[in-house]
């Protein structure tokens, strides 16, 4: 089924005398991250998929300055944050769309007060558009037909900017069995990397977060648990594992199962 | 006509007392650093009154928000019988407003239910407290004199629903009696199965309303004045923190002008920054820091602990707890406001919130997730002040825990929290 991937960079675009309609942006787990690099070749299927121009920044990118500015340097952010709009400006992006809640929160809300406004989506968003245009949809038989599937809102995406809507939507179009988590939408459960704690050992306590997590999602008898966030991924990927849960639950991206459910 | 100027000196010197009460709080707040909130201000109409008039936000836990909504409407409405009263009290009438006829009818058995309604409620929170020891009221934080506060003001507002019933049933019998002073008027639909519990001679019943009214007065007036040392000054405050809510997304924190202003000057040379008066430090590391609605944050807080108990940290054992925060706010900009007070400016007195009050260890469990801020009936953001105390520990002190600086070492040299090189970023477009 997968066709060759051939991701643009805007340098290259440009270097051709082309433009991008939308930057997608990668972000350092999607970079970096083995199971998130994942997620963001199967964005770029969707995009390659249904035809919209886009591009990546490939090596020009750098971190929004998310994680330091959580952690209280600010110095960093806003080092970071202009490099960035120089960047972005340079090539005159308007749109962005990026798989990171975290980038897509700092890009849509912080960016602006230092001089870089875009208009941001994130790719859940960008997917319910698509199946809303006609543009994707769910294959009949598809392997999600029936299946249990939970999902779980990130803080960045759900409470931080109140997108709740267009993930579900996806999920919803697939014919699966949608099953809410106790601690869901606004009063959804953090899966415990937010405010710079991917990067420590969390403090003193009785236990993770992401196992509290986790033992929500086993108590809601999923069988899979839809992510939207790199972050979440890797913490919800670790609490599966640590339950031993690794052969009934599976932790996958809302742009993966857009990709399995549509043989992209 | 002694009553009557006993009553009047209780009134007045209650409103006195009350007053300078008041002021002391209002000059408290502004401890702390401008901001401003006077913009959109349909927007925070709106805001205030969906979650403070119409409870929005208490609706998320359904059984203590139809036990708070009795006692806040029966609060408010019951307080109509308060011009009543003070006019009773003033003129040494009795009760005054009967000339409405069928309406003061409709009026006194409203109250009556509604305080029916306030007294079951408040025996169901006390008991909740104290026998089946809720767990997020029961939190460490919660022990000595919050738990007292708490306590207190769940017995005064019994007693004052039981006075209130009780003067009722006595003055409904009086009535029945066709004693001269107590003309009949009202309807009591609760207090009416009191009153064969009632002693029968007149003299007695007269000494049982009147004890009763003057008890659930001057409880009134004490109530008022107990408020500015109680957390319960939620039932005036939550109005004006909810109208100066934050109404920016959540995700997005404040960006540090004097920190720009620095980052300009470094990347471009002839950037001149424009002069402030602002203080030099970043972030906080004490009250003054923090920014005026911060501390109205902290004094509208009632200490429910809803945020508390949505914390993944607080959840998962982390010493963190936003609700602690806000007490440690409020207790630490009472005691710097009592230090300006007693010495005309702040005197160092070797204390501060962040350490004092705050631990490292709870500043760093933080998620920065929101939950805390958005179970909040009244608004409140803890978040804010965890981060600002955040910003103080790195850029004042470079005292973040070593992985924290390790990451900032990476972004800083890699783009990137992790070490990977910058140029391998998109290593990924050529893996399948």
């Amino acid at each position: 089924m997968e066709k060759e991937l051939h991701v643009p960079t805007m340098a290259e675009l440009t270097a051709k005398g082309e433009t991008a309609d939308i930057l997608f942006w990668v972000g350092c787990a999607g970079s970096f991250d083995e199971r998130a690099q994942k997620i963001t070749r199967d964005i770029c299927r969707i995009l390659q998929h249904v035809g919209i121009k886009y591009a990546i920044l490939g090596t020009e990118e750098s971190c929004t300055g998310d994680p330091a500015k959580r952690a209280g340097n600010e110095f960093l952010f806003q080092m970071q944050a202009m490099m960035n709009i120089q960047v972005l400006d340079g090539y005159h992006v308007k749109k962005i769309v990026t798989a990171c809640p975290h980038c897509f929160n700092t890009l849509k809300n912080e960016y602006p007060a230092l001089g870089g406004n875009y208009e941001l989506i994130h790719h859940t968003q960008l997917i319910q558009g698509l199946i809303d245009e006609g543009k994707l949809k769910p294959a009949d038989g598809n392997i999600f037909q029936g299946k249990k599937i939970t999902y779980h809102d990130p803080c960045y995406l759900g409470r931080a900017n109140e997108v709740y809507e267009a993930p579900r939507k996806v999920l919803e179009s697939l014919d699966a069995q949608l099953i809410e988590l106790k601690r869901c939408k606004s009063n959804g459960l953090c899966c415990g990397a937010g405010g710079g704690q991917m990067f420590k050992e969390p403090e003193k306590g009785t236990k993770d977060v992401n196992i509290e997590r986790i033992e929500e999602v086993i108590d809601s008898q999923a069988t899979i648990v839809a992510a939207a966030c790199p972050f979440c991924m890797t913490m919800l990927k670790d609490g599966v594992k640590i339950k031993e849960k690794e052969s009934e639950i599976e932790v996958l991206d809302i742009a993966e199962i857009t990709v399995r459910a549509n043989n992209i | 006509m002694i009553s009557q100027l006993i009553f009047i000196l209780c009134f007045v010197s209650a409103i006195i007392l009350f007053a300078r009460n008041a002021r002391q709080i209002y000059k408290n707040i502004k401890i702390g650093r401008a901001l401003n909130r006077n913009d959109k201000p349909a927007e925070r109409l709106k805001t205030m009154l969906l979650v403070a008039f119409g409870q929005k936000k208490m609706f998320k836990r359904i059984v203590p928000a139809v036990l708070h909504l009795f006692v806040y409407i029966g609060f408010c409405i019951i307080n109509i019988e308060m011009i009543e009263i003070v006019i009773d009290g003033m003129f040494g009438t009795h009760r005054f407003l009967s000339f409405l006829g069928g309406s003061y009818n409709f009026l006194i058995a409203s109250f009556e239910w509604l305080a029916f309604g306030v007294l079951v409620s408040c025996i169901i929170f006390f008991m909740r407290r104290n026998v089946v020891h809720l767990k997020r009221l029961n939190s460490p934080e919660l022990k000595n004199w919050p738990k007292t506060d708490a306590n207190l003001i769940l017995i005064a507002e019994i007693l004052l629903m039981t006075a209130f019933l009780l003067m009722n049933a006595a003055d409904q019998k009086l009535q029945l009696y066709g004693e001269s002073h107590y003309i009949t008027a009202g309807s009591f639909p609760i207090s009416q199965y009191i009153i064969s519990f009632l002693p029968s001679d007149p003299s007695s019943l007269i000494l049982i309303e009147r004890i009763c009214w003057w008890f659930h007065i001057l409880g009134v007036f004490a109530f008022l004045n107990y408020l500015p040392y109680s957390k319960h000054l939620h039932i005036l405050l939550a109005f004006p923190n909810t109208y100066f809510s934050n109404l920016k997304p959540k995700g997005e924190l404040t960006n540090m002008e004097n920190v720009t202003n620095e980052v300009k000057a470094m990347l471009d040379p002839s950037f001149t920054p424009p002069t402030t008066d602002e203080p030099v430090r970043f972030g906080a590391k004490d009250v003054q820091d923090l920014t005026w609605k911060n501390l109205l944050d902290a004094y509208t807080c009632t200490e429910c602990g809803r945020c508390t108990a949505s914390c993944p940290a607080n959840i998962t054992g982390k010493l963190l707890s936003p609700r602690k925060i806000m007490m440690d706010t409020r207790d630490r900009v009472d005691e710097v406001g009592k230090n300006i007070r007693a010495n005309g400016t702040f005197v160092d007195d070797g204390k501060s919130l962040l350490d004092t009050y705050i631990t490292r260890e709870e500043l760093w469990a933080c998620t920065s997730c929101n939950a805390c801020v958005e179970q909040c009936p009244v608004n409140i953001n803890p978040l804010e002040i965890i981060v600002e105390l955040r910003r103080y520990a790195v850029m004042e002190e470079s005292q973040a825990p070593a992985s924290i600086n390790a990451m900032f070492g990476n972004v800083e040299n890699n783009g990137a929290p992790w070490k990977y090189s910058q140029m391998d970023r998109a290593n990924w477009t050529s893996q399948q």
